[in-house]
């Protein structure tokens, strides 16, 4: 790992897009500051030594916990209520192509 | 009728089921306390006097008429923001879920009811848990009772401070990595991060799926033991829920350490923890030692890097798990007339979340980007490992590690807030716990300064009898702790 990579204003617009999340150019340059900051700490794994160590993803030694499909009623009007933008039965949606 | 809001809620349920006081007393007993004090305090979001008092009496007529009544019977709890409740808005503190009323109840929501708990109102906290002072909320930053110029900690803090404050006998806090025990130390409560699985996650807005338990915040370490009963247990809606039958953690309340063999980790009195707060930890350490236990100081080199692999794993978590929040089946949307897809989710997102959050997604979304994962994200679990197996090898001839659970005391308001790092560095001794899956509590040990401290225990995964009988010895002999509330 170089030690002195910074992130650039660039790749942060590119992250906010990954993200969508919308940044203005001021923000661009904030965040670059304050991530670079926080990345030059994160760093410090560096010096452990991970050699042949396997990675822990998920702490409970548990696998493929199954059980029967069966639907759980939820009245579909309950959920539609919170829809913010409907018409009649169907969500609404900004365009997509 | 005097100091029942005092009382724990053990104590508590034994008047109401023996009718020496009726629940709507006792619940009203409490809103008049919120409204005396809330205006300094600011725990809660959302108040829901009506149908918590309407549960009382549905409780004193089943306790009139002689019917069952569960463990909890009248006891007044207030929840977390990110523990959904049905009909009851549930915002995560949070722009992009101000409207959010959840068509279901959590399973720990659904067990309190069950036990004939009443849920007295939400609990601010730091947007989508993100935070250790409870500041990075929507609705304004929750104050320490114990002095209100200062945090509370979080980013359970309002769960905390309504326990502390009296406006609620327990409260649900949810623990990522310290959110429930770093505001229970700061407030002089008691706070429990469980097992990971112990609890269902059922209905727990996630923030690091892989991290984080529905905890317990309670006045007393019989009390803790009492929710913790109630609340854990396998549940077929959340698949990392582990079967361990039903938890009795109550019959654990025993005063006896002796021959306890506990291990004290020099990384956890590292630099940056105040003098004070090292002294009263070791002074609660020499009082175990009186008691029968057996102490020993152990190094555990791994621990150094905990808090960064911590922070890499929960961000890059919480960038995939608030990917969700599109505005479109619900929560905030703004209007995207004329808008393609992408553009109308980045104007919304842009507008719904807060700084903290919008920092952490960026983060993780950077650590689990091509050509930067194996450096960041996929070294992160690798040190989780190192970690975890550090631990089970002192695990092997100890019972318990003893530790501070914040190594510095309750901080004043906006003292972190514009320095990212240094809030981080806030959680440098809880984050272990959560990285291992093990028990963790934090109970109330000393003050300094007429500001709480407390001590945290922790524990193999799944003792947490282990952890109740120390942290109930403890509690017993240090005695009562020079504090008072400033509300």
């Amino acid at each position: 790992m170089v030690k002195d990579k910074q992130i650039t204003r660039e790749q942060v617009r590119h992250l906010a897009w990954l993200a969508r999340i919308k940044i203005s150019k001021a923000e661009e340059q904030k965040y670059a500051k304050e991530m670079n900051e926080i990345l030059r700490y994160f760093r410090k794994l560096d010096d452990a030594d991970t050699h042949g160590i396997p990675p822990t993803y998920h702490v409970a030694d548990v696998v493929n916990v199954t059980r029967e499909d069966e639907p759980q009623p939820t009245p579909p009007d309950r959920l539609l209520e919170i829809v913010p933008l409907k018409k009649d039965r169907f969500v609404k949606a900004p365009r997509i192509v | 009728m005097s100091g029942i809001l005092e009382l724990p809620a053990s104590e508590l349920v034994k008047k109401i089921r023996t009718q020496e006081v009726t629940a709507e007393e006792y619940i009203s007993k409490c809103y008049e306390r919120i409204e005396r004090v809330e205006k300094k305090v600011h725990a809660f979001i959302t108040l829901t006097e009506s149908s918590a008092l309407e549960k009382g009496r549905e409780v004193d007529a089943k306790i009139r008429k002689d019917e069952n009544v569960g463990s909890l019977a009248g006891v007044a709890v207030a929840v977390k923001d990110n523990v959904c409740t049905m009909s009851v808005r549930t915002t995560c503190a949070s722009k992009t879920l101000d409207s959010f009323v959840p068509p279901y109840d959590a399973t720990v929501v659904q067990r309190l009811k069950s036990q004939d708990a009443i849920i007295v109102g939400k609990t601010n906290m730091d947007e989508f848990a993100m935070g250790s002072s409870t500041e990075h909320s929507r609705f304004g930053p929750t104050l320490n009772p114990y002095d209100l110029r200062r945090v509370p900690g979080g980013s359970s803090g309002g769960s905390a401070a309504a326990v502390a404050a009296l406006e609620a006998t327990l409260a649900l806090g949810s623990d990522t990595g310290g959110s429930v025990r770093c505001p229970a130390s700061f407030c002089n409560v008691v706070g429990l991060k469980p097992t990971y699985g112990l609890i269902s996650r059922y209905g727990l807005i996630a923030y690091a799926n892989s991290l984080e338990q529905i905890s317990p915040i309670t006045k007393n370490v019989a009390d803790v033991a009492l929710l913790t009963d109630c609340i854990a247990g396998h549940d077929d809606r959340d698949s990392t829920s582990i079967n361990t039958g039903q938890s009795n953690l109550s019959k654990h309340l025993v005063e006896n350490v002796a021959g306890m063999r506990i291990g004290v980790p020099e990384e956890f009195f590292g630099r940056g923890t105040d003098k004070s707060v090292a002294k009263t930890i070791w002074n609660a350490i020499t009082k175990l030692e009186g008691l029968g236990a057996s102490c020993t100081e152990i190094k555990l080199e791994s621990l150094d890097y905990a808090l960064a692999s911590y922070y890499i794993i929960a961000m890059s978590e919480a960038s995939s798990n608030l990917a969700r929040y599109d505005g479109l089946r619900y929560g905030f949307r703004l209007k995207d007339e004329g808008y393609d897809w992408s553009t109308a989710f980045s104007r919304n997102r842009r507008s719904g979340f807060g700084p903290e959050v919008k920092r952490r997604i960026m983060l993780g979304t950077f650590a689990l980007s091509a050509g930067y994962y194996d450096e960041y994200y996929l070294k992160a679990q690798r040190v989780r490992t190192l970690i975890r197996q550090e631990l089970a090898g002192a695990f092997k001839n100890l019972e318990l590690l003893v530790a501070p659970t914040m190594p510095i005391l309750p901080f004043r308001l906006k003292e972190k807030l514009l320095d990212p790092l240094e809030m981080y560095m806030c959680d440098v001794d809880t984050v272990v716990a959560n990285l291992a899956g093990i028990p963790a509590v934090s109970v109330p040990c000393g003050s300094s300064q007429g500001l709480p401290i407390g001590v945290q225990i922790m524990a193999p995964a799944f003792r947490e009898d282990l952890l109740i009988r120390a942290a109930y010895t403890l509690e017993k002999n240090l005695g009562q702790i020079d504090l008072k509330l400033k509300i």
